[in-house]
């Protein structure tokens, strides 16, 4: 950046700053009790994913202790399953949360994608590969569509996913036809994603080793970096207190899955989904438009980024990753059928992205709010059952996770309002 | 003290930005008449005048948003017409808004390199941009408490010192300010009047529209007065003592040019 070194050569040449050196930079890094840290976070509205964690503690604290058999390796390793289709949209709804907007149609998206996938592959004889491929690309398509209507239109988003919502579920109804229900190879590749276990017990330890050695490897380079730049970098201890942290949690989970099965397919492909589109928001500029565009609408024209380009391609990501996620949801049921993707599968993928801690206003959020959503969603319905009681107590205790969600939303933001505003 | 319409002064150099005779027209208001401005290298001038005078026009004119009707522009003593934002950045004109255009969400550094990140095939190098932001602010003498703050929790004047550094790191040779210590404390007005000064030193040309007499004797070098969208006098911070000012703004001392040239403006009630 030659400009700034222009600057830095007209300092030189001006001398040093004098009257104004009190006002110097006093970067506060480190150094610092957490407690501070943690107030001052809150204040800024920057809690993160703090709350959901602690959240999923007492669920999983308050389940146990009613039902012994809900913290079971069994239970465990079935919910590790169960979370990928659900989570998989909620993925796609945190982008579409970052800018801002609401994607209702990723509910149909995902049951329109499952049954064109059984039509194609079981009616008409398609291999499954081709068929998977046209039902995800399908979605891709659809999500252009809505962002089309949205961004060149003007449409708001809420109106074009709402209409998406009824326009899709008619589809998916039309394709099935009068069959309602198409059972799906048990033994095909679809089947194989969330029916696989890497039985060796090798595989779930090696993957924990070597996701925690790969985060401390990125965080440790990260360091030396900003350090050889002169930047203020996260201690070593800091570094080496949070991949403990993170090997801890990281092979406990291996430990429980290889007391059932083994390391699922389906987990591992969440895993990787998740880790590659966390890089692909927080470190790629396609990433900073995203959050830019989030954060304010005016601002990001000003700089010349294309705000339509980039609301499509996020109103894309969200019916892909719709799409994806239904084909897991079938593969779980092994069908797809007149009520895939219906029911309160919409109202749990937005509920997961909110309860993991991504922002109803746009701007922030994380991909790994899905997983921790969608973890807390997962618990409560599974504890439910296991206590054989009604549904009904599952959407009141759902419903009311959510609210709590959305109040710490709402306030964080509030702090971050107040705290701006001195 | 220099006043008249005409605000050309003998200079070895030729103005950075020049403007002769600008014209603007919104339907049946004429926002701009006959309009004159020069603005030097290293000068900080400011522009004054009453709510409507046309301050915020003659910005709109100069930063391309909005461009003129009539009337010439040079840069650096050429003919240089700006007819789109475009044309101003290109020549090194950069503007930062009353509404500073800062995404809450980001930090200081996604905010300074906003829309000219550094980047490698798509991948930040968030490591550089702070490296650099740093520098930068340093240099400037701005003191903020961590440049990984989002920019929601900083005060009013952190905010508008980020949205002016931000506009110095395209290089410009001259910064257009609307209204920067509106709505400022004490304090954070001196930080961001301390800006000002640093800018000046730097060697570049500052338009500075304010409302605030305090702010720009403090940091001024000229005042131009506009008055119902013309000159109304153009003053030497030095020598001109505050009354006269307010008298220029408000009308009381119209200017013998003035009056002989907008007699139907006198006029009106």
């Amino acid at each position: 950046m030659s400009r700034t070194w222009a600057l830095r050569k007209h300092k030189a040449a001006g001398g040093a700053v004098t009257a104004a050196d009190r006002r110097r930079l006093t970067p506060e890094f480190g150094a610092q009790n957490p407690l501070e840290i943690l107030k001052r976070r809150f204040h800024s509205g920057e809690l993160g994913s703090v709350p959901v964690a602690l959240g999923l503690i007492v669920v999983w604290i308050i389940f146990e202790s009613l039902n012994e058999n809900f913290l079971s390796p069994r239970n465990l390793s079935n919910l590790s399953v169960d979370i990928v289709g659900t989570g998989m949209i909620s993925v796609g709804v945190v982008f579409v949360l970052l800018l801002g907007e609401i994607d209702l149609s990723v509910g149909s998206v995902s049951g329109l994608a499952a049954a064109a996938f059984a039509v194609l592959n079981v009616s008409h004889g398609v291999p499954e590969g081709l068929a998977l491929l046209i039902a995800v690309l399908g979605g891709a398509a659809i999500g252009a569509v809505q962002g089309f209507f949205l961004a060149k239109v003007g449409v708001p988003a809420f109106v074009v996913t709402l209409a998406g919502l009824l326009g899709w579920n008619g589809l998916m109804l039309y394709i099935l036809g009068a069959n309602g229900t198409i059972n799906i190879d048990d033994k095909g590749l679809l089947a194989m994603l969330t029916g696989y276990y890497f039985h060796n017990v090798a595989a779930a330890y090696g993957l924990a080793a070597l996701g925690t050695a790969g985060y401390f490897l990125a965080s440790y380079h990260d360091a030396r970096r900003r350090r050889a730049a002169g930047v203020p970098a996260r201690p070593l201890s800091e570094i080496l207190l949070r991949t403990g942290v993170l090997a801890a949690i990281a092979m406990a989970s291996a430990f429980v899955l290889n007391q059932f099965l083994g390391l699922p397919l389906a987990l591992l492909i969440f895993l990787v989904v998740l880790v590659g589109l966390d890089y692909v928001l927080r470190r790629t500029r396609y990433g900073r438009m995203i959050f830019a565009l989030g954060g304010s609408v005016e601002a990001s024209r000003r700089t010349g980024l294309n705000v339509d380009l980039v609301r499509i391609s996020v109103f894309m990501m969200s019916a892909t990753m719709a799409a994806v996620g239904g084909l897991f949801l079938a593969s779980r049921v092994t069908s797809a059928s007149q009520t895939s993707g219906a029911g309160l599968l919409l109202m749990d993928v937005i509920a997961a992205a909110v309860i993991g801690g991504t922002s109803l206003f746009g701007g922030r959020g994380r991909t790994w709010s899905a997983l921790l959503g969608v973890l807390v969603i997962q618990s409560i319905a599974s504890g439910v059952a296991l206590m054989g009681i009604q549904t009904a107590v599952q959407f009141m205790i759902t419903g009311g996770v959510l609210l709590i969600a959305v109040v710490i939303d709402s306030l964080s933001r509030r702090a971050q309002r107040a705290h701006g505003r001195v | 003290m220099e006043s008249g319409a005409t605000l050309r002064r003998p200079g070895p150099a030729p103005p950075l930005l020049a403007l002769h005779g600008i014209f603007k027209r919104y339907g049946a208001v004429q926002a701009l008449a006959d309009v004159d401005l020069e603005i030097r290298a290293g000068q900080v001038v400011a522009l004054v005048g009453d709510n409507g005078a046309g301050k915020s026009t003659l910005i709109k004119v100069i930063a391309g948003v909005d461009p003129a009707d009539g009337g010439e522009i040079e840069w650096d003593g050429r003919p240089a017409p700006i007819t789109r934002p475009h044309d101003a950045q290109d020549l090194g004109i950069a503007t930062v808004y009353q509404d500073l255009a800062l995404c809450d969400n980001l930090d200081v550094v996604g905010n300074l390199f906003l829309g000219r990140e550094i980047h490698r095939a798509g991948v930040l190098d968030e490591v550089e941009m702070e490296r650099l932001t740093l520098d930068l602010l340093d240099m400037l003498a701005i003191r903020m408490p961590d440049v990984r703050l989002p920019v929601a929790s900083l005060s009013g004047g952190q905010r508008q010192t980020v949205a002016i550094s931000r506009s110095l790191l395209g290089e410009p040779r001259l910064v257009l300010l609307d209204e920067p210590t509106a709505s400022l404390g004490i304090e954070q007005t001196a930080q961001v009047l301390d800006l000002v000064d640093q800018l000046r030193e730097r060697g570049l040309g500052v338009l500075l529209i304010s409302h605030n007499m305090g702010d720009i004797k403090a940091v001024a070098d000229w005042i131009a007065v506009l008055r119902l969208g013309r000159n109304n006098g153009f003053f030497d911070v030095t020598t001109t003592s505050h009354e006269q000012i307010i008298s220029s703004i408000t009308g009381a001392t119209d200017n013998a040019v003035t009056r002989r040239k907008a007699p139907e403006w006198d006029a009106e009630p």
